[in-house]
Formats: C-alpha cells, sequence, structure tokens
C-alpha cells in the first residue's frame, strides 16, 4: 500500500497553502469541528445568501489530509446551494470509504484527489472532519461537530 | 547488546510471523512470547473451572492456578503479603476503584487532590470527576521545562487539606522516571495518600513495591507481555481493610442477609464475580519470563537503544525530542518532525513497517502544557534492536522528502 496514493500533489501543496484559511467576522454560521480520537480541530465559517453558500473559510490544526480536505471542499461548495453541498458531500464519503463508482469520481473536480484515502480506514475521519462541519452547519444551529457523534467510519485510535 | 535481540524475536510468534515489522509501540501494548500464550492454553486446556466454588477436584486446581498466579506477579514485583494484590481489567480500573472506593468515603468539600500534568488520563480523569463529585480541589503540579514534575511547585501545592496525591511513576507520552520516593515522602509530610500509576514502570524497571511505601500502585498485564484485560492493583493492607468494596457479587462475600451483607477477606472483597484466571495464569507467565531474562537487562537494553534512537533522531533537521535525557527516562520517544503532523508521519512510517503511535496518548493535558496538538512515538521494549531505529530514521527522512 502505496503512500503515493494518499499524499498525492494537490494534498501536499493544499496541506502547505490551504485556501480560504482565514478567520470571517460576518459569518451566517461558525462551527467547531473536532476529532477526539487524534485532536484535530477546525472552526468552520459559512456564509450563506439565500439558500446558497455566498462564503466559507477555516482555520485549525491537523494533519495533511484534514487540512488539504479542509481546502478542497472550501472551493469545491463555494456559490453551491445546500442541496448541491449536500450532495457533494454525501458523493465525495463515498469517494473516501471506496464506494463510489469509478464512473463518478470524475464529478468531483478536484475532490478526486483524496480518493487514496480510501485504503486508509483510519484516515477516513481526517477527510471527513471539515465536511460533517460543513454539514452540520448547513442542519442546524448546533456549534459544534465531533466524528465521533458521527457513526462508524473507522476504528478508533488511541489506546493507552 | 543493543546490535542484538535481548531476547529472540522466535519467542515472540507475532514478530516471527513478521519479519519485516518493526513494532515500536510498546507503550501501548506489547508482543506477547509464546510462553504466555502456552501457559493460557494450558490453563483452559486442563484446568479451567470456576475457582472458589465446586467440591470437585478440577475446581480446586482452578483456585490453585489462580493462587499461585497471584503470588508469582506480587513476588515479581515485591509484594510479600500477596492478599493485598487485587487483580482488576487494567490500571485503568486500578485507578478507579481507588478513586471510588477510597475517595468517596475520604473527600469531602473544600479538600484536596493532587496530581500532575504529565498524568495519563486513566489518572487525571478519575480524580477530575471525584474533585468535581465531592466539591474538592484538583490541583496539578507543573512540569520543568524537560517533562519532569517540578518537585518544589510539589511541596507548595500540598498543604492540610491534601488527601491524595497521584502520580505516574513513568510518563507514558515522555517516558520520564518519577522520584517516586521524594513523592511519597512529600505525601507522607501532610498526611495524604500516594497514589502511583505504575503501567509503565512494571514492564521496563527493577520494581519493589514494598519498598516503594506507596499506599496503592496500579498496572497492567498486557504492557509487559501479559494478555489483555489483566491488571493488578497493590494496597496498604490498613487502608483495603476499612475501604468499601468498589463492585459487589458473587465471591466478594461472606454473608448475604435479606437486609445486608458482610465481605469477604482481602483480596477477594474487591474482586467481585468470576475471577479472570485464565489471563492472571497469562500475566504469571509473562512475570516469570521477564524474571529469566532480568529487569536490570531490561532496563539497561532499553536504556541504550533509547539514547541511539533519540541521538540519531536529534541528529535530523527539524526534528524536536520532547522529555529528559534518556538516563531519567524510560524506553519512550516522542518527537515532531518540522510541521509534518504525527498522523501524516506515523502512516509514511506504517509503509514501512514501522508501528508508531500518534496523537496525544491519552495526556490532552499534557499535550497542552507542551504546547502541541499530538506528538509521534517510539517506544521500546525487550525485542527490539538498533535494526529496528534504523528502520524509524529512514522512514522520517523519507517522510521529510515526501513533505520537503
Amino acid at each position: 500500500m502505496s503512500t503515493e496514493a494518499l499524499y498525492q500533489e494537490l494534498i501536499l501543496e493544499h496541506n502547505r497553502k490551504p485556501r480560504n484559511f482565514r478567520e470571517m467576522t460576518d459569518a451566517d454560521r461558525k462551527i467547531e469541528g473536532r476529532n477526539p480520537l487524534c485532536g484535530d480541530s477546525l472552526t468552520l465559517w459559512v456564509k450563506l445568501e439565500n439558500d446558497a453558500i455566498a462564503d466559507v473559510s477555516f482555520k485549525g490544526q491537523g494533519c495533511a489530509i484534514s487540512k488539504a480536505s479542509a481546502s478542497l471542499m472550501t472551493a469545491a461548495v463555494k456559490g453551491k446551494t445546500r442541496a448541491e453541498a449536500e450532495d457533494l458531500f454525501e458523493r465525495f464519503h463515498r469517494l473516501v470509504t471506496g464506494t463510489l463508482p469509478e464512473s463518478e469520481h470524475q464529478s468531483l473536480g478536484s475532490l478526486r484527489a483524496l480518493g487514496g484515502v480510501s485504503r486508509f480506514p483510519l484516515r477516513v475521519k481526517c477527510a471527513s472532519l471539515a465536511w460533517h462541519a460543513l454539514h452540520t452547519a448547513l442542519g442546524s444551529n448546533e456549534t459544534e461537530v465531533s466524528t465521533e457523534r458521527e457513526g462508524p467510519e473507522s476504528p478508533p485510535l488511541e489506546g493507552a | 547488546m543493543t546490535k542484538t535481540h535481548l531476547v529472540g524475536r522466535a519467542d515472540f510468534p507475532l514478530l516471527e510471523a513478521n519479519p519485516d515489522l518493526h513494532y515500536l509501540d510498546s507503550a501501548a501494548t506489547s508482543q506477547k512470547p509464546q510462553v504466555v500464550l502456552d501457559a493460557m492454553m494450558h490453563y483452559y486446556t486442563h484446568d479451567n473451572a470456576n475457582p472458589h466454588r465446586g467440591a470437585y477436584a478440577l475446581s480446586a486446581r482452578a483456585t490453585e492456578r489462580y493462587h499461585q498466579a497471584r503470588e508469582r506477579i506480587a513476588a515479581f514485583v515485591g509484594v510479600r503479603d500477596s492478599s493485598r494484590l487485587i487483580f482488576t481489567r487494567g490500571t485503568t480500573e486500578s485507578l478507579n476503584l481507588v478513586a471510588a472506593a477510597w475517595g468517596r468515603a475520604n473527600l469531602g468539600a473544600g479538600d484536596e487532590i493532587v496530581i500532575t500534568g504529565l498524568e495519563h488520563h486513566a489518572n487525571f480523569v478519575p480524580w477530575q470527576q471525584l474533585a468535581n463529585e465531592r466539591k474538592a480541589a484538583l490541583r496539578i503540579c507543573r512540569l520543568t521545562a524537560d517533562g519532569r514534575i517540578d518537585l518544589d511547585h510539589m511541596a507548595s501545592l500540598v498543604g492540610a487539606r491534601t488527601k491524595v496525591i497521584a502520580f505516574a511513576h513513568v510518563s507514558n507520552a515522555l517516558g520520564t522516571i518519577n522520584p517516586v520516593a521524594e513523592l511519597c515522602a512529600i505525601a507522607r509530610r501532610v498526611g495524604a495518600i500516594a497514589v502511583c500509576d505504575g503501567a509503565q514502570a512494571a514492564p521496563h524497571l527493577p520494581l519493589d513495591i514494598d519498598a516503594l511505601d506507596v499506599d496503592f500502585y496500579a498496572f497492567s498485564g498486557h504492557k509487559m507481555l501479559g494478555p489483555m484485560g489483566c491488571g493488578v492493583l497493590v494496597g496498604r493492607r490498613a487502608l483495603l481493610e476499612v475501604m468499601s468494596p468498589y463492585q459487589t457479587g458473587g465471591d466478594m462475600i461472606e454473608y448475604v442477609g435479606d437486609d445486608r451483607s458482610t465481605w469477604n477477606v482481602l483480596p477477594h472483597k474487591f474482586e467481585a464475580g468470576t475471577p479472570n484466571v485464565g489471563d492472571a495464569v497469562g500475566l504469571a507467565a509473562a512475570c516469570e519470563y521477564l524474571s529469566r531474562v532480568g529487569m536490570s537487562k531490561v532496563r539497561e537494553h532499553e536504556q541504550a537503544i533509547t539514547a541511539i534512537a533519540t541521538g540519531r533522531l536529534c541528529a535530523l533537521p527539524d526534528v524536536r525530542v520532547y522529555g529528559p535525557p534518556p538516563a531519567d527516562r524510560s524506553g519512550v520517544v516522542s518527537f515532531t518532525v518540522g510541521d509534518i503532523h504525527p498522523h501524516d508521519l506515523a502512516t509514511i512510517l506504517d509503509e514501512v513497517g514501522v508501528c508508531v503511535r500518534a496523537g496525544h496518548h491519552c495526556a490532552q493535558p499534557l499535550m497542552r502544557r507542551l504546547n502541541v496538538p499530538a506528538t509521534a512515538r517510539a517506544s521500546f521494549y525487550i525485542y527490539n534492536t538498533v535494526a529496528d531505529v534504523d528502520a524509524l530514521v529512514a522512514g522520517v527522512e523519507h517522510a521529510r522528502d515526501v513533505f520537503g
């Protein structure tokens, strides 16, 4: 299992220079996302106009996968309606868990770069942290989301 | 000595079956030697019955195996009175037992519990919760820059209201070996009990619990070549005698009336339900294996290999190793590599067969004090050699290339 498939150039580049990596003062929603198993955390800001995502940004600390995934997500969902963003999340989730047919990969654009995650089940949570935060931001008035409340995607990471 | 194995890799079926595996996560759990697996298999194939119950020879044999296991483990860790050695599921349960059974009866509003900033969550959260429940104060002792307990601060934190001082013998995240005798002396001076988390000490250091003068000492079997799900609490007899049970049910009672019950003698008072004989037998076999190797040799081997690993990692650009120098630490090397997140590092190391732990090591309060979200941790044991260090260092260099 080669890590080259995981750490593609696009991932490394977004990790080095994450897009939309900034606070937002006039956001409609602000969500804290946490992965308690590994200590990764991010804050996601969303500005809505009518039913569309007018602006989205994030800050936080985490591994290359979580940071690049958050960066790619912000670029992908800006301008999308809630329904379009949720649909993208659904397909993205199937991509990183290895259940999206090859024929549909094309439709994900640059998000495809995270396809390698499907061969590293322990890293699925890293890739989906920002998406869970977005999902929460779009769906409710909650202000926190934890990967541990989002169903069993991968076995826990921590022992003693 | 580090050129060769202290013990044969062939003694460990999992390592033997995976010759390219560099297992550097023994602080999380150790691999198991064949003799431990054999001892457990032998128990289940020859001696298995519910102990302390049946009026038949097989049950008597199971009882005898259980008793023998307790005696052997007690002798290994320097406890002469084996009835003060209680079997638990592990260190976590041992510490929860103390916090619940001793703590609830002895702590009131305004009392103080003192712990340290380097504790594993198992020796942190039970005290935090106890303090909240009893309206007691939780004080957290500062650490020095190189990750030791600041003894001056500890001495200044304790006072007449201090009821408990709880601390790790060896830090799971940094490997710091703490001065147990001095910490116990501080506790003694103010009339507090001293509770020691020995999960990372019992597998790696020569241990004489009787000589330590601690009130409670906890450790786990699975980190010292034994099976998962079996650990130990050693308590001071005078305290155990007056404590209420932690759990109630079968085996721990003397007489059960309709309205009240009386308790069995030590250690059974704290071992409710059918005992875990098979795992106790496995842990006893692990202690015997370690005795044959010699705990001084274990310590010597780990210290040598840790010094080499620390030296070689520190020689790489951007590598930062946390904690005290190898002379004062066990076989744990906690480190970061520039901006590379420890999880990415661990994934890349995994590709070359090197298993390290990445994350907060169940010590989030410590990570906050170190001001890092996570570290990578390589931990060594008796089956590791310099070849494992070579693989680790090569893997770290590879990660630096990938993330250039």
